[in-house]
Order: C-alpha cells, then structure tokens, then sequence
C-alpha cells in the first residue's frame, strides 16, 4: 500500500524530480494542498472501495504516505 | 487608541494626500513603489529592523533587515537591467511564497518593469494564457515549476529569458534560461531606481471573468497612497507590530497587503511558506509574536473545524488585531473569533481591480458580525438598482454594489482589454461585479456574486475557463460548471458534464478528470465534484441554462423554465 500511494502521489503531485519517502511532509511541505486533497481523497476512495469521512480527511491525516495508509487501514474491511 | 481614531472624525474632509505628506510625496514626484518600500525605510533610520522573517515548510528560517531587503532588491533590479529587460517590460513572478518573490517584486519595480506574479500552483494552460496576454518578457521561477514553463515556452517567442532561483548546478540550463542565486549574487549597494511617476504601471494581476479569457489588471505606482493608508488605518499597523499576511502574492491580497502595505509602513512580516494546518499556524503565531494577523474565511474556517483543544497547545496572547479578506466573513466566524482569540476578525471587502480596501471594519467601530462594514474614508460608496443604475437612497434593498471612480489603486484598465474594461463602469459607478444592501446605519451586507464567476477559497474561478477545459478531455461532450456550496471555502466547483458515445460515468473517470483539470488550470478549479447526466439544460437556441443547475445545487427557486429547450 505504501508503494502505491508514494507512486501514485509522486506521478499526480510532484512537479519535478523530487524524490518522495514514506514520510515526507505532503501537505504541510507544500505538495498537495487543501483543494488537490479532494481528488487524493478520491483516489484512495477508488482504489480501495472505502468511503473516508469528511471530518477523518484532514491535513493532518493526509500529511504523509505513512499517515494515509493508517487512515486507510482504518476503513478497509 | 488605534491609527484611525475616529471613523466619523475621518470621513469628514477626507483628502488622499493625509497619505501623500506621510510619504512625503508631492504631485509630480518620483513615486516608485520598490523604492519606498526599502529605500525610504533605511533612509528614515530603520535599516537594520527585521523587514521579512521567513520560515519555509521544513522548518528553516531567514531573516532580512529594511537593509537587506533594499540591497536585495537592487541586486535583482540590476540583473534583471543587465539582461536587457527595458523599463514597462512585463516580468513574471511564478514561485512559492518564497524571499525571492518578495524581494523580486520590488526589484522587478525599482528597475521600471511590471511586475505579474502568479499563482504558483497554475497548470501549463492558466500560465500560457496569462503570460501570452502579457507578452511576458521574463519569468522567474523555481527548478520545481520549470517543467509546466518548458512545456509552453516553445509557443511562447516573446518569452526571452526563464530566470531560475534555485537551478542545479549538476543540470544544463536549455535555450533562454538562466540561473540566478540570490543569496549567492553580490550585493548591489547603490542602484538607480527608475523614475517611475503616479500613472506608471506597476503591476498586472489576473482575474477571472464569466466569460472570456482572465483579464489582466493594469495598476499604477500611484496606488501605493491607498495601499499605504488602508494598511495604517483599517489593518492598525504600528511600529512595533509583527504582521503576518496568510495571503499569497499570487494573488492581489499578498502583494497589496503581504508587500506593498506591509514594508511602505515599515512594519516587521512574517510569511510561513507551508502547507495549511491549525497546528502549524498556531505555532508560527506563538513562535513569532504575531501581533497583527490578516488572513482569509476559509482559513478561518478551517481553524474553526479543527476544533478549540489545539488553540489551548499555544501562547496566541500577542495578537493584537484581526483582519479577514477574500470572500464575506460569516457572523459565526466573528463570533467564534472573539470568543477564542479574546478579538473579533474584521472584515475587509475589495478586489483585484480595486487594490486597495474599499467597504471594511474598522479598529474601534462597532462591529456587527456578518456586515462588511463600511466605506473606507474617500470612498464613495452605495448600492444601485441593477436595471436604471441608480442608487435606492433608503436602506435595506438589494442591489449592485457601486463605487465613484477615482482613489488612487483603483485599476487603469484590463491590459489589452480596454472595452471590457469600460463595461465595468454604468452611469459615472464602478460595478465590482457583487450585491448587497446597505442598513440603516449605513453598513454593508453582503449578498453575492452578479454573475456566475465562482468564489472559492477567496479566489475567482471562471466557469468558462473550467467548461473549456473540460472539453479538452477525449471523454467529455458537453460541461456545465456551477458553484456548489461549502463550508471551508464558501463555494467549490462542481461540474456537470455529458460524455461521447463509448464512455461511461464511473468514479475512475471521475477521478481522471478532476486530475485533468487540476493540471491544465489549477486545483482551485478543479471540480470537487463531477456529476454525469444525459443531457445539459439549454435553452431553444442552445446556450446552457447554467441558472438551473445552479439553483438546484443551492436548493433555491429554478424560477422562470420557458426558454428551456425541452420545457
């Protein structure tokens, strides 16, 4: 999961050649802002077939692939 | 007892030039905005107070005195001079909130060029349109946004030079680019600022319209004088204050307020260039003793859903005042605000084409909670009936806000657009394009947008610019874009689209279109929710009733259905 979500970010987010870790800073350090997380929510919605609340899907909890996959092992069955 | 004093006091007899002698600046003068924001400082005494306090999202800090940031200046205004870029020249500011864009855009004015920053986060597509209407001679960018400046530069022949602040050494630089370090760059101590006078321009803004491509707002040197006051007056700025402007220079709150007002005052700015979270803000206030903070209702209302408990983490007992721009500030926010901060935010309403504040709260006024206020002093404001242009004269009805031409940052036209331009203007009133009505104490509520253009998150999205772009991508046929409601930002972009024979609704291509618009425009303007229908609703001769689709999101009234082509 944590490959898929690094990938996926980096191909979708990343301008240049940034080279993205498991705990690099995404929303606090500027890759993804509060507007683009709409469409990461979407993709992790997709790609696991979980629905993410609106008030789990915060800055905080998007701020790092590592912090992602916690959010998304919260919801897949 | 704050800068303004008395609001009733001020109004009456209000001149412009209370700012003028403050400046010391006489009709005719030399006035050049890069010069009194640095220059005039250090000349006044204050050359090694903090100018900029910069933190950057991993943590590192850089600070420039009054005296850094004049020799900074200068060092940029003789590169820029050195590589041919002539007096007038448009030269593009396209970074993150980083010190080389503040101190770029006073160099960028004290050489006599035009300096047009833009939203760092625009896709190829925003950028190209914007730059190819300004025939931009120069932009200076980041290694991290050259790519979406290399994808268009073949298309863009006027474009001389891509100026790159923090370029790899390791890396070759291709035709036209050129790097440019700052910090390692010898300091320019003495530079001849160009004589620029009140009606040079200065700046170029872009905003969105309905219809149409962006439009570039032309302002002049001159517009200092209300930026400069507004700064004083309605955002408090004293001596001693540590300011903090949340707004990005992309846009005009964070050159009119987080440069222009900021350093002509002299006050001390911090810029956190950093993604958005409560913590983090917290913490910056904390650290830093921000006495003065100008931010905007979706932050606001972003601190307000993550919750009290993280405000109890920190020390915010140095703010001191509270202002508030972009969109209308909900009474709930205000009241939230003086309940957790010990003081209301104010509300301050104007726009791009404005530049300066035109209806705000003031520090000392009564504040009633949801109201935008009222005039800024020299501001001849009201509201008029939408179909004679006239103003109602009596309190309470809803109409078209209305400015008298004439303070000194009020635009002096759309660059290359001069007819729309003059359609801004209905019997001897500027229209800035919103409604509200005014009560009987003579303040402002606001009511809404006059036409379609979306207000998200502070910023106008043009729905014309999203349906075009739309209908770029291989599976959509038709798009209609709307504003949806939404408690963070006001209003996000929703989309309604129809798709080409062989495609089908799923949440795959959903997704692949937002992450389309998001590249080709930005993500301000991506639609945060696409919904597939058969069939848009247009009218017997085919234009799309984006009214219907609009009421239908806001649960209003359809309303009048007779030109509906299937009604």
């Amino acid at each position: 999961m944590q490959e898929i979500i690094k990938n996926y970010v980096t191909k979708e987010y990343v301008e240049d050649d940034t080279e993205l870790t498991y705990d690099t800073p995404l929303i606090s350090g500027g890759i993804v802002d509060s507007f683009s997380m709409v469409s990461l929510k979407r993709f992790l919605e997709n790609k696991y077939s979980i629905s993410i609340p609106d008030d789990k899907a915060t800055p905080e909890a998007f701020d790092s692939v590592n912090k992602i996959c916690v959010l998304v092992r919260e919801y897949v069955k | 007892m704050s800068n303004i004093g008395s609001y009733d006091e001020r109004i009456i007899n209000f001149d412009w030039n209370i700012a003028e002698k403050e400046l010391d600046y006489k009709p005719g003068d030399i006035i050049n905005i890069g010069w009194y924001c640095s220059d005039r400082i250090c000349e006044k005494g204050f050359g090694n107070k903090p100018a900029l306090i910069w933190e950057g999202s991993t943590g590192i800090e850089k600070r420039y005195t009054y005296n850094e940031l004049r020799m900074n200046s200068n060092t940029i205004g003789q590169f820029l001079r050195d590589l041919g870029i002539q007096p007038e020249d448009r030269v593009c500011l396209f970074m993150d909130k980083i010190p080389e864009l503040y101190i770029g855009f006073l160099g960028i004015l004290k050489m006599g060029g035009i300096a047009q920053p833009l939203f760092s986060a625009f896709g190829d597509e925003s950028l190209f349109v914007r730059l190819d209407n300004a025939q931009t001679t120069a932009i200076i960018t980041q290694k991290k946004h050259a790519p979406k400046v290399r994808k268009i530069m073949e298309k863009m022949p006027y474009l001389k030079h891509m100026i790159i602040v923090d370029a790899d050494p390791a890396k070759p630089l291709l035709d036209r680019e050129v790097a440019f370090d700052l910090e390692k760059a010898e300091k320019i101590e003495k530079f001849t600022v160009h004589p620029t006078y009140a009606e040079s321009p200065s700046l170029l803004h872009y905003t969105s319209g309905t219809t149409g491509q962006p439009k570039g707002v032309k302002h002049v040197h001159y517009s200092l004088i209300s930026q400069y006051l507004t700064s004083k007056w309605v955002l408090d700025l004293l001596d001693t204050d540590i300011y903090w402007c949340t707004a990005d220079p992309g846009w005009v709150t964070g050159t009119s307020y987080g440069i222009i007002g900021a350093f002509s005052n002299g006050v001390t700015q911090c810029v956190l260039d950093a993604g958005f979270s409560a913590d983090n803000w917290y913490r910056f206030i904390e650290k830093h003793k921000i006495s003065m903070w100008y931010s905007a209702p979706t932050a606001i209302r972003s601190l307000m859903k993550a919750g009290e408990e993280v405000i109890k983490k920190y020390d915010l007992s140095s703010l001191r005042h509270l202002a508030s721009v972009g969109e209308p500030l909900n009474s709930e926010a205000v009241i939230w605000s003086e309940r957790v901060f010990g003081k209301p935010f104010l509300d301050t309403y104007w726009q791009t084409e404005t530049g300066s504040m035109m209806i705000t709260n003031f520090p000392g006024m009564k504040i009633k909670p949801g109201s935008m206020g009222k005039p800024f002093p020299g501001i001849i404001a009201t509201v008029i009936d939408a179909e004679t242009f006239e103003p109602f004269g009596v309190p309470g009805k809803i109409g078209l806000i209305a400015i008298r031409p004439g303070w000194p940052s009020m635009m002096r036209t759309y660059w290359r657009n001069e007819e729309t331009f003059k359609k801004k203007f209905k019997n001897g009133w500027y229209l800035p394009g919103d409604r509200s009505s005014i009560d009987n104490e003579g303040y402002f509520w606001f009511v809404g947008r006059d036409d379609d253009v979306i207000n998200t998150g502070g910023h106008l999205v043009s729905p014309f610019e999203v349906e075009s772009a739309l209908l770029e991508h291989p599976a959509v046929a038709e798009s209609a874009v709307v504003a949806k409601p939404d408690f963070v930002n006001m209003e996000v972009v929703k989309a309604f689209v129809t798709l080409k024979p062989g495609f089908t609704g799923s949440k795959d291509l959903d997704l692949d279109i937002m992450n389309f618009v998001r590249k080709k425009l930005s993500p301000l303007a991506m639609p945060q929710e696409i919904e597939f229908i058969d069939s848009l609703p247009k009218t017997r001769s085919g234009k799309i009733m984006r009214r219907i689709l609009h009421a239908k999101e806001w649960g209003e009234e359809i309303g009048d259905t007779s030109t509906l082509e299937n009604d």
